[in-house]
C-alpha cells in the first residue's frame, strides 16, 4: 500500500519502564529450570505506571525529536491491549498531557500486540491522504501473564511513540506498507476476564510465523526487493527467538535484526514491541540506510513497513533518550515486590 | 473530591501551567488570581519547562488514603528552573540516593485512583534526570 501524498516519520520516541524481574526468578518461584527460559528478564511497570503514563512518556519524547507544536497533529491515536479504562479512550489523556488538544482526533486502537502498527497504517493513511499534516501513533502495553503461565516470563511494559509527516521533514521516508490478516484464535482475552488465554504452540507456525512472513513477503514484492536486501529488519518480538527465526524463513542475515531485537532485555511489550524495536533501530541507523518492520498481532495479523532513512537522523535522534538509555536505566526487583507492583496479590 | 474539580485542575497538573504575573513578572504554581509579591490582578497562564533541583525532601511511611500503593515514597519541594518552588512526589528514585540540589524533570504518573471504579487521576511527578547514552 502506498500514500498519495510522499510522507514518512519526522519524530518517534520510546519509553521503558526501570523494574525488571529476572525470568530465572519467575521459574524459581514457579519450580520450573531457570536456565530453559524464554528472556534474560523482563520491564515491569513501577506501581504509579500505566499503559497511559507510558503513552505519555514515549509521546513527549516523540514532540522533542520532531520539534512540532503539538497543535499541529490531526490525530494521536494509542494502540494497546492494557487502556487503563475499558471505557474511557486513553488517547484522550495523551492529547491533552502533550497539548495536542481540542482539534485533534483521539483514540485507541485494539489488535493485540498489534495495535500500535495499525494506528501507525492508520496515522500514515490519514496524513498520506492528505487528511492532516501530522498524525501521532503510539504502540504501548503493561501486558499481564497469568500467574505461572508460560506467558508470565515474558509479558513486560514499554512504547514507542511515531508521528507521521511531510516526507520533507522526515527522519526516514515511508515507501509502502502491507497488511495481512486471518481469523486465528491464537492469544485472546474475554470480556471482564484478567488474564489472557493462549493456544500454545499454536501461537507459532499458522500464527506468528505465518503472518510475519507473508505481510513482509507481500511487502517486498510491492517495492521489488527481498526481505535481505533492506539494511535493517525488525520483527515483533514475543520472545528472544521467533524473530530470528523468522530471519531464517525470509533469508535475512540475523546480523540485521539484532539491532532491534530488544526482548531479550525488557521481554514482550506487546503493542509497543515492534515500535519499540523500530525505534531502536532510527536509533543507530544511518541516512541512506533502508528498514523493514514486520509487526504480529494475535486474532491475528501482521503489518510490514518499508522505510528509507534521511540525514535528519543525525540532526534529531539525540534530542530525546533513546532506547539504549531506558534499557540501561535498570532496577532488578525480586518477585514478590513484582507481584505488589502488578497487583497479583488481590485482597 | 468530584470529577468535575478533577477535570477543572487535570491540564494544569498535566503539564504544570501556571501563571506569571504581567506587572513584576514573577510566575507561580499552582496559578493565582492576585499576585502574592506586587498585589497586581493581570496575570496570564504560564507554562513551566518541568526541570528543576531538589530543595527539600521527606520520606513519607505513613501515607494519606489513597497512596498506599506506593509507599514508601519521597514529597519534596522541587525548585524549578523558573524560580517557583512546587510540592510533589518523586518516582523512579532510590529513596537513599536522593540529595537536595539533585536535578529532576517532571513526568506524568497515576496519582490515585477512586478504588476499582472510579476515576484515575494522573499528575505531575518528578524523577530524577535520565541520562541520553
Amino acid at each position: 500500500m502506498k500514500t498519495i501524498k510522499d510522507i514518512g516519520i519526522v519524530g518517534y520516541g520510546a519509553y521503558v519502564p526501570m523494574y525488571r524481574i529476572k525470568n530465572s526468578d519467575i521459574a524459581r518461584v514457579w519450580g520450573n529450570d531457570p536456565i530453559r527460559v524464554p528472556v534474560k528478564e523482563k520491564s515491569v511497570p513501577g506501581p504509579d505506571e500505566d499503559a497511559c503514563t507510558i503513552a505519555c512518556e514515549a509521546a513527549r519524547n516523540a514532540i522533542l525529536r520532531a520539534a512540532l507544536d503539538p497543535k499541529k497533529l490531526g490525530a494521536v491515536w494509542v494502540g494497546t491491549e492494557s487502556k487503563p479504562y475499558a471505557v474511557k479512550p486513553t488517547a484522550t489523556i495523551v492529547a491533552e498531557v502533550i497539548g495536542a488538544t481540542p482539534l485533534i482526533n483521539a483514540a485507541d486502537w485494539e489488535f493485540a500486540c498489534k495495535a500500535g502498527t495499525e494506528a501507525l497504517q492508520g496515522a500514515l493513511g490519514y496524513v498520506g491522504s492528505g487528511m492532516s499534516d501530522y498524525a501521532m501513533a503510539i504502540g504501548v502495553d503493561t501486558a499481564q501473564g497469568q500467574p505461572a503461565d508460560a506467558l508470565e516470563y515474558t509479558a513486560a511494559a514499554g512504547g514507542s511513540a511515531m508521528i507521521v509527516g511531510p516526507a520533507s521533514e522526515a527522519l526516514a521516508t515511508y515507501e509502502a506498507s502491507c497488511s495481512f490478516v486471518t481469523d486465528t484464535p491464537d492469544f485472546w482475552r474475554r470480556q471482564y476476564e484478567h488474564y489472557p488465554k493462549h493456544a500454545s504452540r499454536f501461537t507459532g507456525m499458522p500464527a506468528y510465523f505465518y503472518h510475519i512472513t507473508n505481510a513482509a513477503k507481500n511487502l517486498c514484492s510491492e517495492v521489488g526487493k527481498e526481505p535481505n536486501d533492506f539494511d535493517y529488519v525488525i520483527f515483533h518480538q514475543p520472545n528472544a527467538k521467533f524473530p530470528m527465526a523468522a530471519a531464517g524463513m525470509l533469508g535475512v542475515d540475523k546480523e540485521k535484526v539484532i539491532p532491534g531485537l530488544i526482548s531479550p532485555y525488557i521481554g514482550n511489550t506487546y503493542a509497543g514491541s515492534a515500535v519499540l524495536g523500530l525505534a531502536a533501530v532510527f536509533d543507530v541507523a544511518k541516512p541512506g540506510d533502508t528498514v523493514l518492520c514486520v509487526s504480529y498481532g494475535s486474532g491475528a495479523g501482521s503489518d510490514a513497513f518499508s522505510f528509507t532513512m534521511t540525514d535528519k537522523i543525525d540532526e534529531v535522534r539525540n534530542n530525546a533518550p533513546n532506547v539504549k538509555s531506558y534499557i540501561g536505566r535498570r532496577v532488578s526487583i525480586d518477585y514478590a515486590t513484582y507481584a505488589r507492583y502488578r497487583q497479583k496479590i488481590r485482597m | 473530591m468530584s470529577v468535575p474539580r478533577h477535570w477543572r485542575e487535570s491540564v494544569k497538573r498535566y503539564r504544570l501551567i501556571g501563571s506569571k504575573c504581567k506587572a513584576c513578572g514573577k510566575v507561580h504554581y499552582p496559578e493565582r488570581t492576585v499576585c502574592p509579591l506586587c498585589k497586581s490582578r493581570e496575570l496570564e497562564p504560564f507554562q513551566f519547562k518541568g526541570n528543576g533541583k531538589i530543595y527539600s525532601y521527606t520520606i513519607i511511611w505513613a501515607p494519606p488514603e489513597g497512596y498506599e500503593y506506593c509507599k514508601p515514597y519521597a514529597a519534596a519541594l522541587v525548585e524549578l528552573e523558573e524560580g517557583e518552588i512546587v510540592t510533589t512526589q518523586l518516582t523512579d528514585c532510590d529513596l537513599e540516593k536522593i540529595e537536595i540540589g539533585m536535578p529532576v524533570e517532571i513526568v506524568l504518573r497515576k496519582l490515585f485512583a477512586y478504588g476499582e471504579s472510579g476515576i484515575i487521576v494522573y499528575g505531575y511527578k518528578f524523577r530524577p534526570v535520565l541520562p541520553i547514552l
